[in-house]
Order: structure tokens, then sequence, then C-alpha cells
């Protein structure tokens, strides 16, 4: 009998020149993460507007993941410096709304980091699962 | 009530205009009620002797009106300027938002405004007159005949009991005396609400955002956001000019206004005085303030022409996101 079981539904978006690469690595080398994240590939981890995060809370993620280059090695010189200050700003500010501050993260992924790729997905997918569903920032028009 | 009167800022402002210095004065006009008080142009003295008017409910912030008053205009504007609003009016001409050669800014001393709400509290709904009285504020109803007589200090704005500065930061001429930046309390509140639980904050700002009616008047009203086009004004945004359908739609609202202006923002509290809910709207952004504070280094939006706000730039030693609450878990 199969049983239906929660599984938390997690957006990430990752650098086109890093952490993109990064998943096909962990792709390519077999390496299992959940099939429940979603990654939406974007040219730099700075072009994740503070909307698009609340936006995917609002259309029903469970946990927001932005993957980057590591501090200093931004394809565009200074990107993810930029990324680093308005995330912790924004974060900082959910954590104030009262929103859990497990379901949003900051992680610097390589492109030759394919481990470290599934094992940040595997653990962030973990702590959200405990979470359970994201009920602080959803919009009940969007439910299916 | 206020050091300086009425009297000497139609005498200044006459005497500006009739030397030719400025064309117009950006300035308070009566508005429907003693506390309505609007931003009005007065081109004459005339005008001036008939309209204008100065007393403690004149909170408004005038730099924001400078950049549609100058974009068209033929000489200067003369715009009078509390401390709080000298601020706002450098962190505008940092972001070249109008023309400084356009405006005479006389700076005015100022003894904190009054807040409407605060009296409506005392008197009850219905006022009919406000009239000032030495330090007293005399307020009639039309539910009783005999006036209500309030201490101008008990009914002091948020923004002025926690005021940052008696110091004017910008401009042309000076009336009364210079004063100082103060010291002051106005990260408390902050600082108590981060002292709650994740569930209590919640359900504070779900309380306290659930009354949002999406009238805009706090983005109107704000010196910081002067983007032409919006990004609320979108119609395909899903949150454009409407009443929130529910609660996701209020939070994104506040989180992104308050976001857009971060690093930008002089704290000078015009949106919660605007906010016709009472909303304490500063807090959100005085939270982005505490927070850039505390990790890029103490930072006040306005205190100089030119300076760099600190989300449009970056140190390789920041710290990480996560940092910061694991920093926090330690502290507590």
């Amino acid at each position: 009998m199969q049983v239906n079981e929660y599984k938390p539904l997690i957006v990430a978006f990752c650098c086109n020149w890093c952490s993109y690469a990064g998943a096909d690595l962990a792709g390519n080398n077999r390496l299992a993460y959940p099939a429940d994240v979603k990654i939406i590939r974007v040219p730099c981890s700075c072009r994740v507007n503070p909307m698009f995060i609340l936006r995917a809370f609002q259309r029903g993620a469970d946990g927001v993941i932005i993957c980057g280059c590591h501090p200093g090695d931004c394809h565009y010189t200074s990107g993810n410096y930029f990324t680093r200050r308005r995330m912790t700003a924004l974060f900082s500010m959910l954590d104030f709304l009262g929103i859990e501050r497990e379901r949003t993260r900051v992680e610097w992924v390589s492109a030759a980091e394919g481990a470290k790729f599934a094992a940040t997905m595997n653990d962030f997918a973990e702590k959200v699962a405990a979470l359970g569903e994201n009920k602080r920032l959803e919009d009940l028009r969007c439910k299916k | 009530m206020q050091k300086i009167r009425r009297d000497q800022l139609i005498a200044k402002a006459s005497e500006l205009l009739e030397n030719g210095t400025v064309s117009c004065v950006l300035g308070w006009g009566a508005g429907e009620f003693g506390y309505d008080v609007t931003p009005t142009v007065f081109k004459t003295t005339e005008d001036l002797k008939a309209g204008f008017v100065f007393n403690d409910f004149c909170g408004a912030n005038f730099s924001k009106y400078l950049v549609a008053k100058t974009q068209k205009l033929e000489g200067k504007i003369l715009v009078f300027l509390k401390p709080c609003d000298t601020y706002s009016f450098n962190q505008l001409l940092t972001e070249h938002r109008f023309d400084r050669e356009k405006v005479y800014a006389v700076g005015i001393p100022c003894e904190g405004m009054a807040d409407i709400a605060a009296v409506k509290a005392i008197s009850g709904e219905g006022v009919s007159s406000i009239n000032e009285d030495g330090d007293k504020i005399v307020v009639t109803t039309i539910y009783s005949d005999k006036p209500v007589i309030i201490d101008a200090s008990k009914v002091l704005a948020e923004r002025c009991i926690n005021c940052k500065s008696k110091k004017h930061v910008a401009y042309d001429e000076l009336l009364g005396d210079e004063g100082d930046v103060i010291e002051s309390a106005r990260f408390d509140e902050v600082a108590r609400l981060e002292a709650m639980s994740a569930d209590e904050r919640f359900a504070f700002w779900q309380n306290e955002l659930s009354k949002c009616i999406r009238c805009n008047a706090c983005r109107d009203a704000c010196p910081a956001c002067t983007c032409e086009k919006c990004v609320f004004d979108n119609p395909k945004s899903g949150v454009e000019n409407k009443a929130p359908a529910n609660s996701f739609e209020e939070k994104m609202f506040h989180i992104i206004r308050a976001f857009h202006v971060a690093g930008r923002c002089t704290d000078c509290g015009e949106c919660s005085r605007v906010c016709p809910q009472n909303i304490p709207l500063h807090l959100l952004n005085r939270k982005f303030i505490k927070d850039i504070n505390e990790f890029y280094g103490e930072y006040q939006a306005g205190a100089e022409v030119g300076s760099r706000a600190p989300l449009v730039d970056y140190n390789i030693e920041d710290l990480e996101p996560g940092e910061v609450f694991d920093r926090r878990n330690e502290n507590v």
C-alpha cells in the first residue's frame, strides 16, 4: 500500500557558472539528492530578487535555497558579495516577522563540488521536512 | 509648542519672495481640520498670509516634494526643513533626484510634532477644532461643549519621542539655534521584538499587518521611495494597488517595501505617520537599520551627501547569512 508521505518542495536558485554545473556534476556522479528540489538557473546569485523568494513561498515552496559561487570566485567579479549582504538582511527580516529561519539558506557551491551540492540539498531538504509545510508564508489561493 | 512661530516663517518667506531669491514657497497649508496640515506651494505674500500654517501637526517631510516640484521650475523654491527632513534631503541629493541649485533650504528647529492618533485617544473622535495655548493643545469635539486640554508633550509622535537628531545636516540658512545629534532609544522596540520567540513575533506582525488596507500611503509619502515606476504598480505582479486578499500579500508588500529602502531609509518616520491604520511600519525599517549597523558598521543614511548605501557596497570579510543566526544563538 502506498503511503502519502509529506515531502517538502524546495526551490533552488543556482548560479549558471558554478552551482548549476555542480548540480550537473552531482547527476553525472550518480549522487542522490531529493527529487523535490526544483532548480532554477540564474545568471548570477545576485540576480535573485527578494521578490523571487517570496514568490516561491507564495506558489507553495517550503524552502528556498540560493547557491552561488564561493566569495571571490564570482564570474562577474562581485555579484555574490552583493547577494551575501542582501540575503543577510532579508533573512534577518523574515526571521523578525516570525518566519522559520531554516526555510531559507545561502550556500556557496562551485562547479567542482558535485558531492557538496548533493549533501547540501539532502541536508536542507531534511531540515525543511522537519519543519513541515510552509504555513506562515503561504497563499491559500495558490494551493492545489 | 514649537519655538519658532508662524509669523517668523512668513516674514522670512515674504522677504525671500520679494527680493527675488525664490519664486515660490513650499510650506504647510491649512487642511480641512486643524490637524490635517497639507503641503502647499505658495506664490505670493498674500497667499502666505492667508493660507500658511505652522503648528504641532506640521510633521510632513517636504524633501520628497522637491523631486516633482523642481522639475519644471523657473527660479528657486523655498523649502522649510526640520532636522529629520534634512537627512532625507541629503539622501535624495545623493541619489541625484533633484537639482540642488533650484532649492533654497531654510532649516527650522523642531520641538517634536504631535500625533493626532494620540490626541484622539485622549479627546475622543469627532475633533472639530484644535488650537494651541502655550504648551497645551486645546481640542474641541462635536460631542461636547467643553474643550479638552492636553499637554503637548504627552501626545508626541513616536518618532519624535525617539528623535535621533536636532541637528540640520543641510541648509542654506538656519532659523534658530543649531542642535545636536541625540542618543535615542529608537531601537529598543525592535530589540524587544527580537527577544520574543518566533511564534510571538509572527502573531505580533500578523495582527499589525492584517490591518493594512493597501492605500499605499506609506510608499507615497516615503522620501526614499522615489521610483517613477513602482514594482507594485505592475498590473501583472498580482500585488498591484488593491486591498490584500490574504495574509501573504500584506507580508509581501511590507517586506518588499521595507527592503527597497533598506540602507537608504533615514528613519524619518513618515511611513508610520501617514498610515491610516496606525501600523508601526517604522519598526520594519528600523530592523534593517539596526541590522546594517550591527553587521556592516554604523551608518546613517543622509548624514552626508555622496555616501554609499551599505546594500550597494560590500566587503570581502562580510558575514555569511547563516552566521548571523549562529551568533544570535550564542548570545542567547
